[in-house]
Formats: structure tokens, sequence, C-alpha cells
């Protein structure tokens, strides 16, 4: 038995942020309903990288809301928002990321919808939190990035600052917003009652930084410095980074200098006794060690480090990884097409093992409105008929 | 009531991984227990960084382990087996981040937890998972992001493939750790039994990029190619990064080409009429946008832009970012204080919930601190 059997969540969020929540919970093994509008549905059915479609949709889509149902709904149709409070009622968790104040004008808000089931968990993502001068703003990853310093952290100096490549203020959001939701779950055989739960991309990508930011706040406000020269980590001291070798590249993580140094043989490294140089010398340190990574192979250095223990990895592109006896041993992809395509839709799993089961699912991501009858039936939505009750 | 009130954790692990997850787990109201090497504990005590050291430990360590009480016991020595075995049999998680094979060692794998308290929920992290050849490599979050392919989508395309600028493996492991371990506190209810959760690092470095991963599977196996220019996601169109202006930088999310030319006065841009041409001609695009940024402000070019609706944003560092009122609503920083007086300040729980934020005074554990009142 999956942790979640038994818990019904309807998910009226698109995009990244609340979707990969939902996804999580599914993953877990909750039944999850996207309550989708009339027509155009999720948003992100036709954001598409790189053009890639399947059966009419992205496979962005697809990637983001497999093992999860369509239910389609005009909010503000009579009749199809009485269907949606119906669902309400049976619901343990609803997931929405509409922006502030829309769905108080729809009548499904917290406090509304509490009245209609006072033992549902409501999720709510903004861009910027429900108060304050922000929450008009629009709540896309990179602009939250962008504001919230983390540019300042990627990337070398002298470069502008670079936003961390991935839409990882969404990602880690919807990973809190899963956290609270379950977290509400468990409260509630306590207490018998739902709660709120409120994330958004501004005070995630804050969190994310959590580490660094102590240290800013407390050792009188210095900016982070990135290094100059192959940056990994603002705050981190020589050798950590990624260095060019004569084949391919080599990653070297926290380490005594003078140790690699010898393990090397660059002797100019003897000279850094002091750590606190590893920090303040770190341009130069790197630049040694670059120059010298760069007359060997990977191969090479790998098995002189590794030798002596020194934390060092080889860099791999995905080809490599892919085909690696490591990556294989995971069991990662599956495959998630829909039942009536020819075409396989591959993608990774859940990143979380319980009990020895790797959570995989071969269910779909569902076209739109592909369950919105199978869902009228099952919860007395509509007549035998079909007609709308 | 905070929902995890009531649960008790005892926490074995250290660095960032899993002690976040404890913190986390705390934040949301459970009692962490934090265990450590008497001496020594957690080496992230002396994992100094732009050498800020508060109260003897360093700035990480006050960040990741704050709202938990410490202890210290030797775990490889006889007399804490029975110590040991009363904390377990009156805790509900125990989260570890050993090397493989370590807690077999000391008795405190999965089974003979389990046979102490079978209730108990077990949730461990390792580097690569638990079997297959990478199993003993050292789980440390650089060298794992540079198996994972990410760095290739980070960084421009002339730079050596770029690390993210923080700990991310860790970080999202240890909050994948959180999820799983409440996921079976709620399975508990209704089968009474314990779980053992797993996590790797590889995996949840994977998962973050799952997207542009999954892109890849299906599109025949192409390599992701960054951008030249100000690269912000390999597999964005431009204008999609961060540009320089006069006196700044300007963020630019999604906008058609065209539109964007015509709206900021720059007419080299008014030809990529050709959606495709923005993913196509992307470094070409971003060039000219480069150039022409440059000669004004970004108050200038926000005060178009966001006129017209377009996203994009002012680019921040951290001291210009707490100036403003859309950070000060969120009251995201708390003071917290040693029992010995020590105050510091540090960022609180990010979720919010019924309209209450998180917060707890309770600093991190002096070594040792609490061990009367556990250990007897």
């Amino acid at each position: 038995m999956k942790p979640l059997e038994g818990i019904l969540v309807l998910d009226f969020s698109q995009y990244l942020a609340g979707p990969s929540a939902a996804l999580r919970l599914a993953d877990l093994g909750a039944r999850v309903i996207k309550i989708e509008r009339p027509s155009s549905g999720d948003g992100s059915r036709s954001m598409t990288l790189k053009n890639l479609i399947a059966d009419k949709d992205s496979v962005l889509f697809q990637t983001i809301n497999r093992n999860k149902e369509s239910f389609c709904a005009d909010l503000k149709n009579k009749s199809n928002f009485a269907a949606v409070k119906k669902l309400i009622e049976k619901a343990d968790v609803m997931i929405e990321n509409f922006r502030p104040g829309v769905m108080k004008k729809i009548g499904l808000d917290y406090d509304a919808v509490t009245k209609i089931n006072p033992r549902i968990v409501y999720g709510t993502v903004t861009g910027y939190g429900t108060v304050g001068p922000w929450t008009k703003k629009p709540g896309q990853d990179l602009l939250l990035q962008s504001l919230s310093g983390i540019a300042w952290l990627n990337g070398n100096d002298g470069e502008p600052p670079a936003p961390f490549a991935l839409s990882i203020a969404d990602s880690y959001t919807g990973v809190h917003l899963a956290e609270g939701i379950m977290a509400c779950l468990f409260r509630r055989f306590r207490t018998d009652k739902g709660g709120l739960v409120e994330v958004s991309l501004l005070e995630s990508i804050l969190d994310m930084q959590f580490e660094v930011l102590t240290t800013y706040l407390n050792d009188g406000h210095k900016q982070p410095q990135r290094s100059k020269y192959n940056n990994a980590h603002a705050y981190l001291s020589a050798p950590y980074g990624i260095y060019e070798t004569r084949d391919n590249y080599i990653a070297l993580a926290m380490g005594s200098v003078t140790d690699l140094g010898r393990y090397l043989h660059i002797d100019e490294l003897a000279r850094y006794t002091d750590q606190n140089e590893w920090f303040t010398k770190r341009e130069e340190i790197k630049q040694l060690i670059g120059a010298k990574l760069k007359s060997e192979t990977t191969g090479h250095w790998l098995d002189i480090l590794e030798a002596n223990g020194y934390w060092c990895s080889d860099v791999y592109s995905w080809n490599r990884l892919i085909e690696s006896d490591g990556f294989q041993a995971l069991d990662f992809l599956q495959n998630v097409k829909r039942p009536h395509t020819s075409q396989d839709l591959w993608t990774s799993r859940c990143p979380i093992t319980v009990n020895g089961d790797s959570m995989k699912s071969s269910k779909w991501a569902p076209a739109l409105g592909e369950d919105t009858e199978k869902i009228s039936r099952e919860f007395g939505l509509i007549s035998e008929k079909g007609d709308a009750l | 009531m905070k929902p995890l009130e009531g649960i008790t954790v005892l926490d074995f692990s250290q660095f960032l991984s899993a002690p976040s997850a404890a913190l986390r787990l705390a934040d949301m109201g459970a009692h962490v227990i934090k265990v450590e090497k008497p001496e020594t504990g957690d080496i992230c005590r002396t994992l100094y960084i732009s050498n800020c050291m508060i109260d003897g430990d360093s700035s990480l360590f006050h960040a990741i382990n704050r709202n938990k009480d410490g202890i210290t016991l030797d775990l490889k020595a006889e007399k804490s087996k029975s110590i040991l075995a009363d904390l377990i049999s009156q805790s509900d998680v125990t989260l570890f981040n050993f090397r493989p094979g370590v807690t077999e060692k000391l008795g405190l794998d999965y089974d003979s937890v389990k046979k102490i308290n079978p209730r108990i929920i077990y949730g461990e992290i390792s580097g690569y998972g638990c079997k297959g050849p990478w199993k003993q490599k050292p789980g440390q979050d650089l060298l794992v992001q540079s198996l994972s392919g990410l760095p290739f989508l980070n960084g421009n395309r002339n730079d050596a493939p770029m690390p993210f600028g923080l700990s991310v493996a860790d970080m999202f492991a240890g909050q994948h750790l959180v999820q799983g371990v409440l996921s079976a506190l709620i399975k508990r209810e209704h089968s009474n039994e314990g779980s053992l959760i797993q996590v790797s690092l590889l995996e949840s470095i994977l998962d973050i990029q799952f997207e542009v991963f999954t892109t890849y599977l299906n599109d025949g196996y192409e390599e992701p190619v960054r951008s030249a220019v100000n690269n912000a996601n390999a597999y964005i169109g431009a204008p999609y990064g961060i540009y320089e202006t006069a006196d700044s930088y300007l963020a630019l999310a999604m906008v058609p080409i065209p539109y964007l030319g015509e709206l900021i006065g720059c007419k080299a841009l008014l030809q990529y009429t050709d959606p495709s041409s923005w993913s196509d001609q992307r470094d070409e695009i971003k060039t000219i946008l480069k150039d022409f940024l440059k000669t004004n402000t970004t108050s200038h070019w926000l005060s178009i832009l966001e006129r017209a609706d377009i996203w994009c944003a002012d680019v921040l560092n951290w001291d210009e970012l707490m100036q403003l009122d859309g950070f000060k609503e969120l009251e995201m920083i708390q003071k917290i204080t040693r029992k010995n007086g020590t105050e510091l300040y540090t960022t609180r729980c990010p979720i919010t919930i019924d309209r209450q934020r998180y917060t707890n005074k309770k600093a991190a554990p002096a070594i040792g601190q609490d061990n009367e009142l556990y250990i007897h």
C-alpha cells in the first residue's frame, strides 16, 4: 500500500509549482484530479520545450501531470460550479495557484471552502505572498530569482548575475507545498480539521539560500563574492569547482590545497599553508590548478586523486550518465505514454523510495477532460442519462 | 496547533541534507533531538564559510540546526546501547545520512531499529542510492551535481560546465526526505506500522531536472545547448535572461521579440517575426539586446515594460532586497537565541499554516547541551 492511498486531491493549479506538488502526492499514492477550464485547460498543455508534443499536449505538460485525472469545469458556470462544490465535499486536499483574490471572487477561497468541507487541507501558491505591495506582480520563476539575490551566487564574477538555469523557485515551492499539505493531513487525525497551507515562490527561493543568508545576516552584511574562475559556490574556498582537462572535465570538492599540490605535482601550491588563503587567494590557486589539469585526461587525474581519497568526480553529460551502471542501478525511468498512442514517453520517477518500493506508476497525463464523465458518474454529478444534476 | 506537535525525531545525521529535513520537521512542530559524536560533534560545526563563526560554531551549523535539542553519544560504545534503545523506543522518526554499511555496523540499520520500535519511521539519505557501483562514492553535493548532467545546463555555453552555486542536491534531498517521512506518518495512522524512507542526492538532483531531462529522453537524446549570452535556461528561447543596463541589471522572461523591440525602440529586433527564430537565433537576438539595454537604466526599461505587462524584473542583491516593503512584509528574518544568550539572525520556515508564520527563538544546541535531560 502506498502511503497516501485513499487521499483525494483536487488540483486547480497550473504550470509547475502547484502541479508538481500534486504530482508528488500522486506518486505517494493519492488520487489527483486536475480541475481544468474547458477548451484550453492548464496553460502548460501548450507550452513546449523544443516543440515537443505528444498526442496534442506538450511533453512538458505530460511530464508534470502524469499520474493524474482531468475534470473540466467552467467555474463561472452555475451547474459546473455546483459539481465542483460536490467534489470538494469529498476531497481531502485542494491546491490552487491563482493570483491573490481570484479564488475569493469565484467563491472558492479557503473560508468558503471550509464551509463546504471543514476537513479539507487547502494549499495556495503565490509569487510573493498574499499581503504587501508585490502581490500583483507576475509570479514567474526567473523574475523571482532576480529579486531574491540568488543570481548573485551563480556564474562567474565579472559576468552579470546569473540565474540558476532551471525553474528552481517553482520546484522548491512545490516541494514545500507538498510538505505543508501532508503535515496538515497528519494533524487531521488529531484535530479532525483541515488547514490552510500557503507558500510563495519568494519565500521558497529565500529558504533555498538559508545557509548563506544566515552567514550574510551575521557577518556584517557582506555581499557574496562569486569566483572569477569556474565559480561553484561563492562562499567556498579553492579548489571547489569544475575544471577542464585534456579530454573532458573534473570536479573537485572541499579538500586541502597543499595535499592537492602534492598529488598533482603543482609545486606552487606548497606555499599556501595558511588555510585562510584558500579562500582569500582562491582565484590564483584555482588558476594554478586549472592550468595543470588541462595537461592530462580526466581518467588520469581521477586515478591519482581517488587513490588518495580526495573528493573528486568525473563530469557527465546526460548521454554518459544514462549509459553508466550507476544510473542504471537506480532504475529511474518509466514510460508514461497514453494507452492509445504508439510513441513511448519516457520520464523520471519519484525520487523517494518507501519500504523498498520506488513508487513508479505508468499512469499517463490525462487529455483535457479525459475523466470528466467517469468522475461525474462516480460522484453522482450527472444523472443516468448523462444530464448535469 | 502546529501539525507535528507530539512527534519526536532522533536526528543522527550531519552536514546539510538530512539535518535540514529535521529542521523542517522541527519548524512544523516536531521535537527534534540531535545526536552527535562526543567532543567534535557534527562536522558542520567547524565548516566555516567566509570565516563566519558564532559562539564557537559555523554560521552554517547555526542555520541548519536551530530549533533542536542536542545530545552526545558514542554510538560504538557498549554502554550507549541501552540509552539508544530507550531513545528509539520513545521516538517516532530517526534520520541518518551515514555512508552505506555504517548503520549496520553500529546496529542502527532499519531492521535493528524496527525491532526496538516497530512504529518507527526510518529516514535515510545516501549519495547515489543503496545499490549499484556508486554506492560507496562520497555523497558530496558538487560531485553529485557533476555526475547528474546539471552543470551542462548552467552558465554560458563557452564556460566549463557550471554547477548551481548552492548545495541544491543536499537541500532537495533533505526536503524529499521530509515528504517521505510525512507520508509515512500519515500511513502509520491506518496501519500502525512504521516505514523505511530512502532518498539519495543523485535521485533528487535528477528530479529537479525532470522537465528538461524528460525532453532529452524524448527528443532523440540531444544534449542541451546553453546560450552563449547570459544563459538562464538552455531550453528557453530569447530573450530569457538577465542583462546589464546603464546602471544595473534587468531580468526578462518570455516575450515576443518584435513586440519587445517595438516597446524598447530597438529596430534590429523587429525582423524576428518567426517565433522559431527566438530559439534558433537565440544568441544573435540576445547579443542585440545585450548591447541595446546598456544604453539606458533599469528603471527606464522597467517603466516601459511593466506598463505593457511584460514579464520583467529588477535584479537585486540582498542589501537592496531587504530595504523593500515587499520583502519586509514577509517577516522572513527571525532572531534566535542560544541558551547562553548568544543571539543571531536567520530565516524562518517558508511554509505558512493557518495564516501563522512559523518562527521559533530556539537556536542550535551547544554540543551535548541537553545530555542531562535525556541521558540517565
